[in-house]
């Protein structure tokens, strides 16, 4: 074969997660935000921004652990066996959400209250364990062959609490540079505000992240302080800055969608400073993506109906978010 | 009984979450053909019933996806979480397989769903018809492929096993494995008899209502029609698949029938009740029909089938539980052939929509294709153990090395989080179906539908509380 299928396939979930992380990111983003807004009509115009949207958002996740179990099992069975706790309450945070989501639309007003808690606290709760399991995911597993060696709460430790707390900051950051982009008038206005605050607690949170990971791990500070590795990897924080910067000048004004696409630079470049830490590693600290491959033959069938789903999921994505672009006003989307 | 040891754990919650889950889908399969049947009746006949009934069926299909959707989301996680050795060992066939029953299902809720459930004044009708036709096809696919990866857990081929790990060898035999077409027969048709008998049962309630005009009549009647010709196609499909279990997995068979031993040349009997003993290797009470199992078996009159005797006491199923299961099953199946019948006769007698008694005959016999479908994968599950891969592979080597204490942690949050918002859900959908089909219902047209958000449970407009 002269086809490189594993690293065809990490490259598939490598995107397939990224585009979870800022698809679902916003949507998430709104339910971390939706308990700072006090006016319902408000409350009601923010979930409206992104109910055409979220469930598409969240096909990502379902198709990043198919392809996951289709490509490298041995991955997909460690990772998830050693985050059992976290994904489990990631999953029950997110149906929660997902109910909430429909049934506030449905429930009376007797009743809206309880799915407005409800759709919040599910927010909260499935970043959070989504970047509790990043930050575990930094520090690495006890693993030998298939056999995951580590406790049940191996995974909670001071890093990954704080990465769970990070997601939340750069979740309501994209939630509010989002509606910043789909609402106007009063509204918008305080997401304005509220994006200047968050995105200088993102900044921060960056900063202590990028600070803490190389002290407390020797292997991915070994990588980034040795040369010719810093130059290729200082640009990274550089471009952080600039593009930090840039924000703020802009969330000075009324800005429209820059600030949301500046919110996504933000993200991509922590997304790829993860990956120039930990690459090759699927497991970190030391199963290569080639040693957890599948067998070439089951490669090679998934990714045939793969390479022809996934232009059509795109293709769908796309229309749908151009059949929906503009300003959300009130009034519409009850149902 | 066992103690709750981390792989009782973990076969208990694999069978909670999936038990809940293949509910949505069997009715979802269901829907979805019957929605095709009915957008073509409609454009056929140009009789405004069957549009009516489209419209009321469809926002019952979409919570139903919705449901089916979430549920599954949890499915496609717990092979790792739980079966992480399965999954590393087995994941070169089964991986693959779950990749493609997703991506379809996905495939087509961005191709075809929401112009089923949206578009019907904003595409041309042929379209229209075409999504449905599409949304009904794709969910038979991806049953194809769930049970492809079931099918050769059961019946494995076309495998070789290298560095340690299954790897497959032809994915055509993998796929079209021994009891692949039996299983997906009998599931196809499980799927279609249990949403006719739920369809059944919506139109017996409102009938026994008082309400009865010609939507509810329609339903009643294709949905007896259903059953009258299906009930009787499946009780064939399953001897079929029985005949098919008895040769490549006789030690389900045994177990299901509650032999122990049977002595060559000599004609088997049909135990109609009795407690199979797993300690003692006897069936207690057993009330016997001699002759009759080699002629269910073997259409013969006195062939023979191994016992459970000629099986290790670690390779033995547990007969106790499937031979109450399969019986279910089967008394459930029978009685769904003589509704079928009864609905015959009261149809040339003009009694059909007024008899009472059949009318809350149908109502309870509502749930019982759900019920049936459920006994029948817990026969066929339980009937594999002790394997996870039918001679392959152990259920006890198969689990995640997680304590008692986390399987049970989790297993809680299951619980109660599904019968919270599954509870929710079914508790709506029941609303929905209690409201009826309207007459001549009229979609928003216009900008105002434009704009407005669309996900599948958006279909449903009804308020919860």
């Amino acid at each position: 074969m002269g086809i490189d299928l594993p690293l065809i396939w990490v490259v598939i979930i490598a995107f397939g997660l990224m585009m979870y992380v800022i698809m679902d990111g916003f949507d998430l983003g709104i339910g971390i935000l939706s308990p700072f807004v006090h006016d319902r009509e408000d409350r009601d115009l923010m979930v409206n921004t992104v109910a055409p949207v979220w469930d598409g958002n969240e096909t990502w996740l379902v198709l990043g652990g198919a392809a996951l179990y289709g490509a490298f099992p041995l991955a997909y069975s460690l990772l998830l066996s050693a985050l059992y706790l976290p994904l489990i309450l990631m999953l029950a945070g997110l149906i929660c959400r997902g109910v909430a989501f429909e049934f506030r639309f449905k429930a009376d007003a007797a009743h809206r209250p309880f799915w407005d808690k409800m759709f919040a606290v599910s927010s909260y709760g499935a970043t959070f364990f989504q970047g509790v399991s990043l930050g575990a995911f930094i520090d690495g597993f006890h693993v030998s062959g298939p056999s995951y060696l580590g406790g049940a709460f191996d995974w909670l430790s001071p890093f990954s609490v704080f990465t769970g707390l990070g997601l939340i900051v750069a979740y309501a950051l994209l939630g509010a540079t989002w509606l910043t982009m789909k609402t106007a008038g009063d509204l918008q206005a305080r997401m304005i505000a509220c994006a200047r605050w968050v995105t200088l607690a993102l900044l921060a949170v960056i900063a202590i992240v990028s600070l803490w990971t190389p002290l407390s791990h020797p292997a991915i500070a070994a990588r980034w302080f040795s040369l010719p590795n810093l130059y290729y990897f200082a640009p990274v924080p550089v471009l952080i800055l600039a593009v930090g910067a840039l924000m703020l000048r802009l969330l000075r004004g009324t800005p429209n969608a820059g600030p949301f696409l500046l919110t996504l630079v933000l993200l991509f470049l922590g997304y790829s400073g993860l990956a120039i830490s930990l690459w090759p590693n699927i497991i970190p600290p030391g199963v290569s993506f080639r040693a957890a491959a599948s067998p070439p033959e089951s490669m090679g069938f998934a990714l045939v109906g793969t390479l022809f789903i996934i232009p059509v999921i795109l293709t769908y994505t796309a229309w749908a978010y151009h059949v929906f672009r503009g300003k959300v006003t009130s009034n519409e989307g009850y149902h | 009984m066992h103690a709750l040891d981390p792989l009782t754990l973990a076969r208990i919650q694999f069978g909670f979450t999936v038990s809940f889950h293949i509910l949505f889908p069997a009715i979802t399969i269901g829907l979805a053909s019957y929605l095709a049947v009915l957008e073509g009746l409609w454009l056929w006949r140009g009789n405004t019933v069957f549009k009516d009934l489209y419209h009321f069926w469809s926002k019952l299909f979409a919570v139903n996806f919705a449901m089916g959707v979430v549920s599954g989301l949890v499915m496609s996680y717990e092979f790792g979480t739980n079966w992480s050795y399965f999954s590393s060992y087995a994941g070169g066939v089964t991986g693959p397989l779950l990749t493609y029953e997703v991506l379809t299902a996905f495939f087509l809720e961005a191709g075809f769903l929401g112009v089923m459930l949206f578009g019907w004044d904003k595409v041309g009708r042929g379209l229209h018809f075409f999504s449905t036709v599409m949304v009904a096809i794709g969910t038979l696919i991806s049953a194809t492929w769930i049970l492809a990866s079931n099918s050769w857990m059961q019946t494995p081929q076309g495998y070789r096993i290298a560095d340690g790990r299954i790897v497959p060898a032809d994915w055509l035999q993998i796929i079209f494995n021994p009891s692949f077409p039996y299983r997906l027969a009998h599931m196809g048709i499980a799927a279609f008899l249990a949403t006719a008998l739920f369809v059944g049962a919506v139109a017996a309630w409102h009938l026994l209502r008082g309400r009865d005009d010609a939507r509810i009549r329609t339903m009643m009647s294709m949905a007896m029609w259903m059953v009258l010709v299906v009930a009787p196609i499946q009780i064939l499909v399953g001897d079929l698949h029985g005949r098919n279990t008895l040769e490549y997995q006789p030690a389900k068979v045994a177990a299901i029938e509650g032999h122990w031993e049977n002595p060559p040349g000599e004609s088997v009997p049909l135990i109609l009740f009795g407690i199979p003993d797993m300690k003692s290797e006897t069936t207690r009470y057993a009330i016997e029909i001699p002759h009759v199992g080699s002629v269910i078996l073997t259409h013969s009159w006195s062939g023979t089938i191994p016992g459970l005797k000629d099986f290790k006491p670690e390779d033995r199923p547990n007969a106790t539980v499937i031979f109450w299961t399969f019986r279910v099953m089967v008394g459930l199946g029978m009685l769904m052939l003589l509704l079928g019948v009864v609905a015959l006769v009261l149809r040339w007698a003009g009694r059909l929509y007024s008899n009472r008694l059949f009318l809350r005959a149908c109502l309870v016999m509502g749930p019982s294709g759900l019920v049936a479908l459920l006994a029948g994968w817990l026969t066929t599950e339980i009937g594999r153990q002790p394997w996870v891969v039918y001679g392959v592979m152990r259920t006890a080597d198969a689990v995640s090395a997680h304590s008692a204490m986390t399987l049970s942690l989790s297993l809680l949050i299951f619980v109660v989080l599904y019968c919270t918002v599954f509870g929710t859900g079914i508790g709506y959908l029941l609303k929905l179906a209690a409201h009826g089909p309207d007459e001549h219902t009229v979609t928003p047209v216009g900008d105002e539908l434009d704009k407005r958000p669309a996900r599948p449970l958006s279909a449903a407009t009804e308020s919860l509380n």
